[in-house]
């Protein structure tokens, strides 16, 4: 039960963060036709512009300066590349985006360093908030949960309730008909792509220091918010939300949950060991099957039902 | 006619190339080849096959593929495993045919990879290929019998069996039998362009929907084409294993994809031959300058980049553009405009190269206690004239650039239009 009631709050930590990234990936990726390569770039460079604003001016401004540089980062790249790139079609929007990834890491790797850089929770947050069943939960993750909260609530006041959401949310499922009503959809682009990539770097800002700020972060962040992307279906926050919480609490619950297929096996009689055949996989616990299931997940989604969770329309 | 023959003469000249360039870094005095040069050439050979192979999906059939490595990394796992195989178990199997058996491993791997991902294209494609590789890529850091987990499958190439009596203990007998296998893969993987399947992957790829309509089935013909592109994917992975000995995770990652992209596309993914030039492109730039420079992955991707931006047919597709003019033969008059865009364009280059050489000594370099030198000139970095010299050299030239480019699109506007006009009346 402590078990599982503590996986649950961190996958909900977890799930929460990925929903920060995954959002504005969504929107993007529904407004636009691009799968953004480069988002989970905005995540790192969030992480890494708070690590070395918080050298200069503590953790709090930078809570509120690295989001903003990464949406004028953002807003550059839209401007200034995508919209250029945009007249040879989707494929060359996504392998512009694709080498920006590449480029980002190796310049965040020749201006920090190759290794980790040592960004930590502020002191005013390292303590443990309370404990369940003799397990501390620190006062960081609760306060990462606030901040996605809120932003998540920002989110949905802004799509539902501001005359530019409205837009946004017309421009998401009918783009051309937006655009012949006379609202100005390229704006539109440059506006959801700035502000996907500054929560991005939000996200960055809160995750760097619960995770490791390091410059392999985007590669190992990037497929994963891809998959929740694609999990929760083009065109709806919504199931974006449930396949960012699903995807974390599973992601949680497989490192904790140490049994294998065999074990299984064992409760109803059948011996396998790593010799017999199939016994490497059979053998093999959870939490390392736990990495894969993510990709696993995609291949499904997309073999099955291409258009995701609560999609409107195929990937 | 003509185009045909001059293509014949293309295969002779690379043919004569290919066989005759390592003896030009021969050292007589020590009567040794430079080992350096032919794992080079060899990488060269091997990444043209695997670009080629990428570019069956990608050019030929608009399929992008972000996981084309896993073909290819399998292609190498099964051959080390058929070479320790006929080591150990004394079978008599000459060491050329070895290729095709990585070929069939790369094929048979395909039909299974092939059959989940070319249920869809497009992007969604591109996204099950990522999440295959993904998927691959974790699973050879975890099983040990078929990967080997992280040192994985070193084999041994010598297994004393040849057709032409070969020992392959020498790196030059190993070249030879990879310009063998190179030239017979492109040559099959053109003729394939030419065959009724080819030309439905091109005609899918323009119309899908049309291409079903005359009664075709799109996805079936992404699956053949998916298959016959992992044999050839195999081959490549093959002719790794053989040079290097072993294969590792590093084979299949998703590195090794980007790899095949970027000499694709940066040679041009248009027409055949463009990943020929692109794949000894990006080798070249990945042996010659990794020697010089920690950066050289960021130069890459820069350059791709900008293929992607101003570029996308590729150099194939540069040099396409000029075909006009030189044919009413006026190529002559565009020397002036491009020497006016070059010099702002290295002095471009220039400040940016410095920038980032700058950026990166500061932060990797000194804590290795290297020294920043070129030539015999020393560069310290600490103090701010490099870094001035650089910002200014990569903001005047930027500028420069821009103003002299205008003029450039002048005179290149002109002269097509002049080639249209002259090639209408000549019609």
């Amino acid at each position: 039960m402590e078990v599982f009631l503590v996986s649950l709050l961190n996958g909900l930590v977890y799930g929460m963060l990925l929903f920060m990234l995954a959002s504005g990936l969504t929107l993007i990726f529904s407004m636009m036709g691009v799968l953004n390569f480069a988002h989970a770039s905005a995540f790192m460079l969030g992480a890494y512009f708070a690590y070395s604003i918080s050298l200069i001016a503590g953790f709090w401004v930078a809570l509120f300066v690295a989001p903003i540089l990464c949406g004028l980062l953002g807003a550059a790249i839209e401007r200034f590349g995508l919209r250029r790139v945009h007249r040879n079609g989707h494929v060359a929007e996504l392998l512009f985006t694709f080498g920006l990834a590449m480029v980002i890491e190796k310049v965040v790797q020749m201006s920090w360093g190759l290794l980790a850089v040592p960004y930590r929770i502020p002191a005013l947050l390292d303590f443990p908030l309370f404990s369940v069943y003799g397990t501390q939960f620190p006062a960081y993750r609760a306060f990462m949960l606030l901040i996605s909260a809120l932003m998540f609530l920002a989110i949905w006041l802004a799509l539902t309730r501001t005359r530019v959401g409205l837009v946004i949310q017309a421009s998401l499922t009918h783009p051309e008909m937006a655009r012949a009503l006379g609202h100005d959809v390229p704006k539109m682009f440059t506006l959801v792509f700035a502000s996907g990539m500054a929560l991005a770097g939000l996200a960055g800002v809160i995750g760097g220091n619960y995770q490791t700020t390091s410059p392999s972060m985007a590669v190992t962040m990037g497929p994963i918010v891809f998959v929740v992307v694609v999990f929760g279906g083009l065109g709806s926050l919504l199931g974006c939300f449930i396949a960012s919480l699903l995807m974390g609490l599973i992601q949680t619950f497989a490192v904790v949950l140490d049994y294998s297929a065999a074990d299984l096996l064992a409760r109803v009689g059948l011996t396998v060991t790593r010799s017999s055949p199939l016994g490497e996989l059979l053998t093999m616990p959870l939490p390392r099957i736990g990495a894969l299931l993510p990709y696993i997940l995609l291949v499904l989604i997309l073999w099955f039902r291409p258009r995701g969770l609560m999609g409107t329309r195929d990937t | 006619m003509r185009t045909r023959t001059d293509l014949r003469w293309i295969w002779v000249i690379a043919m004569a190339v290919a066989l005759v360039l390592p003896w030009i870094f021969f050292d007589w005095k020590t009567s040794r080849h430079s080992g350096f040069v032919l794992t080079m050439l060899s990488e060269i050979g091997l990444m043209i096959v695997f670009a080629l192979s990428f570019n069956m999906q990608m050019g030929q059939a608009g399929l992008l593929s972000f996981g084309h490595a896993v073909l290819f990394g399998l292609g190498g796992y099964t051959t080390a495993h058929a070479l320790n195989a006929i080591r150990s178990g004394g079978i008599w199997f000459p060491l050329e045919l070895v290729p095709l058996i990585g070929g069939l491993g790369g094929l048979a791997f395909g039909v299974v990879i092939g059959y989940i991902a070319t249920k869809q294209r497009a992007t969604a494609f591109a996204m099950i290929t990522l999440g295959l590789s993904e998927l691959v890529g974790a699973a050879a850091l975890m099983f040990m019998t078929f990967f080997g987990g992280e040192s994985g499958i070193t084999t041994d190439r010598m297994i004393e069996s040849s057709l032409v009596g070969a020992t392959y203990s020498a790196p030059w007998q190993v070249y030879y039998l990879i310009v063998f296998w190179v030239f017979v893969s492109v040559a099959l993987m053109w003729l394939h362009t030419q065959t009724p399947l080819g030309k439905m992957a091109n005609a899918q790829r323009d119309n899908f929907e049309r291409t079903q309509f005359v009664g075709y089935d799109p996805q079936l013909i992404r699956f053949w084409q998916f298959v016959v592109s992992g044999f050839f994917a195999g081959i490549a992975g093959s002719l790794y294993t053989i040079v290097y000995e072993i294969v590792t995770y590093d084979a299949l990652a998703a590195s090794k994809s980007a790899n095949a992209l970027l000499a694709s596309y940066i040679g041009g993914v248009g027409g055949f031959f463009g990943p020929v030039l692109g794949a000894t492109l990006v080798v070249l730039m990945q042996s010659g300058l990794s020697l010089l420079s920690n950066s050289w992955v960021l130069y890459i991707g820069v350059l791709f980049i900008v293929m992607v931006m101003y570029a996308p047919g590729g150099i194939v597709g540069i040099l396409g553009h000029h075909a006009p003019i030189a044919r009413i033969g006026r190529l002559h008059e565009l020397i002036v405009p491009y020497v006016r865009i070059l010099v702002p364009g290295l002095i471009t280059l220039f400040g940016f190269v410095l920038l980032v050489e700058l950026t990166s000594f500061v932060t990797i370099g000194a804590t290795q206690g290297k020294k920043f030198k070129v030539g015999s000139l020393m560069i310290d970095a600490a103090t701010a004239q490099p870094w001035m010299l650089a910002i200014g050299a990569l903001l005047i030239g930027g500028l420069w650039l821009r103003l002299a480019s205008r003029g450039f699109m002048r005179v290149w506007d002109g002269l097509i239009e002049e080639a249209k006009t002259l090639g209408g009346a000549a019609r």
